[in-house]
């Protein structure tokens, strides 16, 4: 409420402000605390509100804090107690879970990491490099080209996924890691280039121009000016192809079959199949730890998160 | 700001021309072209030219003409998956983007706590297409889960929703409608770009804060509004996880959540069915893609654009 504090409104209004809202007989006479009062609703209204996001925000987390909380009970406990404050703290479900499947879950993890340092390596370079050429190049069929990778973007993986199977079949190439990084280190994941595009074509050309009088190429340019100075673009898509890989199931669920290939999301899917509803305090344990290195990304990595859905609207 | 507006933009921008340019694209698109011929384009067309044979991926595939598709429509278990997909979609995404704006708007405009309460509202969209979030839900909407002991503290008597066929669908769309958050940042950013001197002026005028929101916000949020809408629907048509794990990879209780891609998965790769899966797939593209277009065409009608 301030729409008294400035000069040029309280001028606009004939009468004092109205007090409508209050019962008649309550309003106060003298009008140098008319604005405290105004205060002081502002701040209630204020404290409900906060109180209200609060509350939601517990709602929406408390499935979470409870699987947390859960994978610290024993399995009976899980069926009994919708609380947060598990009576003792039993960490059996995590040794449990951790060897109950035919590799310790150890195994998984080092797999998950695989795919995802090849894919982040793969994004990062095959990425900056086509989209330098779209934001910095000049070449026959380039807004040709540049829709074509824009459409991309759209495209189902499911269009694809019947001969993409074919085709790494007949390499042999299932059951090894190479379906889930080979394509990310020839661009596929386009949204990325749209995403540096973008952060390439706020970079000021007078930097490129210079270059070039000095005598630089295009790939010297790229690499000592460009790349440098796109620190937050390559962080942003560090981060989103780290959870975007790490949370992968679809494909790594079709390219990945023999046990000792399984990656994180496969080898949590067979516990559940293996041990039906018998040992959901085990399985809440696994998947909390597979979901720790999704928190921790977030936690450090948040600005570019939330700087990169706003910029370019994505998940 | 957006791929969407880039795609309507790219008509307009014509870059003069340089020469010499065309062997460093060629070098610095190398990777691109080679991934889209070998990874993208190549196995589009093939999954076309498959969707139109009869291949189970050990004998070579056999031409066949339309009977894929003229299959999927004598299929009850496709019809099926289809309506099951359309209700999932045209239900949880509205309530989900709702949700969204409902949330931006209420944490616009540096209040205190908004970076916390932005993280906060926002880390299920990243955790939740994941299995270990799928495995929650079912245990979340069991028999003996959560939310029914929770019930059972004001007395009420809850079912097994995710082994209940008129119930199962929703524990998937209630999923869906948590992950709000990364359609709440969109609308975030969208709110921070309408200039403040717009509502100055509205409350000079004497204009309400419901007028302000009518006249103000919610024309210029259309575009992200429309924006938000066509993302959220394509997503959505493509869920697979949370159906996969939900319903333990088969789409039951009686088929309740059998979503398009869960039932092509099954098709392709359980019953290896190769050529019917490529045709489905065509026909979610179809789907999608003219989706996609009825939106931008109704847009419109209700999207303003203020430059």
């Amino acid at each position: 409420m301030t729409d008294a504090s400035t000069p040029t409104k309280t001028a606009t209004a004939v009468l004092p402000p109205s007090d409508g809202d209050r019962p008649p007989g309550t309003e106060d006479r003298r009008p140098a605390t008319r604005p405290r009062g105004r205060q002081v609703r502002a701040k209630v209204g204020s404290v409900l509100k906060h109180a209200g996001l609060i509350a939601f925000g517990f709602v929406m987390l408390y499935p979470l804090l409870w699987m947390v909380a859960s994978s610290f009970k024993p399995n009976a406990l899980i069926f009994r107690e919708p609380g947060l404050i598990p009576t003792d703290i039993d960490l059996s479900n995590y040794t449990d879970g951790w060897n109950a499947l035919l590799h310790p879950f150890s195994h998984y993890l080092i797999n998950s990491a695989i795919v995802v340092l090849g894919s982040l390596l793969g994004n990062l370079l095959s990425c900056s490099l086509a989209a330098y050429a779209f934001a910095r190049l000049e070449f026959r069929g380039k807004r040709l080209w540049f829709a074509v990778m824009l459409m991309s973007i759209m495209l189902p993986i499911h269009v694809v996924i019947v001969p993409q199977y074919v085709l790494f079949s007949q390499l042999e190439w299932i059951n090894t890691f190479l379906p889930l990084i080979v394509p990310k280190l020839l661009a596929t994941d386009a949204f990325f280039i749209f995403l540096m595009v973008q952060f390439f074509r706020g970079i000021p050309r007078e930097l490129d121009e210079a270059a070039t009088i000095d005598g630089a190429n295009h790939l010297r340019i790229y690499l000592q000016i460009m790349l440098p100075l796109s620190l937050p673009a390559l962080a942003t898509t560090a981060i989103f192809t780290f959870i975007w890989t790490w949370n992968d199931f679809f494909s790594q669920l079709i390219f990945l079959t023999r046990p000792e290939m399984y990656t994180v999301p496969i080898a949590l899917r067979t516990f559940v199949d293996s041990t039906g509803e018998s040992s959901w305090g085990s399985l809440f344990a696994m998947s909390i730890v597979s979901l720790i290195p999704v928190f921790i990304a977030f936690l450090f990595g948040q600005k570019y998160l939330v700087k990169g859905i706003a910029t370019t609207g994505i998940k | 700001m957006s791929v969407i507006q880039e795609i309507s933009r790219s008509k307009r921008t014509v870059s003069p021309r340089r020469k010499g340019d065309g062997r460093w694209a060629l070098f610095f698109l190398a990777p691109w072209f080679v991934g889209l011929a070998l990874i993208t384009a190549g196995p589009m067309g093939a999954s076309l030219y498959l969707s139109f044979t009869d291949y189970d991926l050990l004998s070579a595939p056999e031409w066949i003409g339309f009977e894929n598709y003229s299959r999927m429509f004598d299929d009850p278990r496709f019809v099926n998956s289809l309506q099951v997909t359309f209700t999932y979609v045209f239900v949880s995404v509205p309530l989900q983007l709702a949700a969204a704006l409902g949330l931006a708007l209420l944490l616009d405009k540096g209040m205190r706590g908004l970076a916390l309460y932005r993280s906060v509202y926002y880390l299920p969209s990243l955790l939740g297409g994941s299995v270990a979030i799928a495995i929650l839900w079912r245990q979340i909407f069991g028999a003996d889960g959560l939310v029914n002991q929770v019930l059972a503290i004001f007395g009420v008597q809850g079912q097994g929703w995710v082994s209940h066929p008129d119930y199962a669908l929703g524990t998937l769309m209630a999923l869906n409608v948590w992950t709000f958050g990364a359609p709440m940042v969109i609308f975030l950013a969208g709110l921070r770009q309408i200039p403040q001197m717009y509502y100055e002026a509205a409350s000079i005028d004497g204009a309400s804060k419901f007028r302000q929101f009518r006249a103000i916000t919610l024309p210029l949020l259309t575009p992200i509004i429309f924006f938000n809408l066509v993302l959220q629907l394509i997503e959505a048509f493509q869920s697979f996880t949370r159906a996969f794990v939900v319903s333990g990879g088969n789409g039951g209780p009686s088929d309740s959540t059998l979503l398009y891609t869960l039932y092509l998965y099954l098709k392709g790769f359980g019953s290896l069915d190769m050529g019917y899966a490529s045709a489905m797939a065509w026909f979610l593209l179809l789907i999608i893609g003219g989706m996609t277009v009825v939106n931008f065409l109704a847009s419109k009608y209700w999207v303003f654009y203020d430059d």
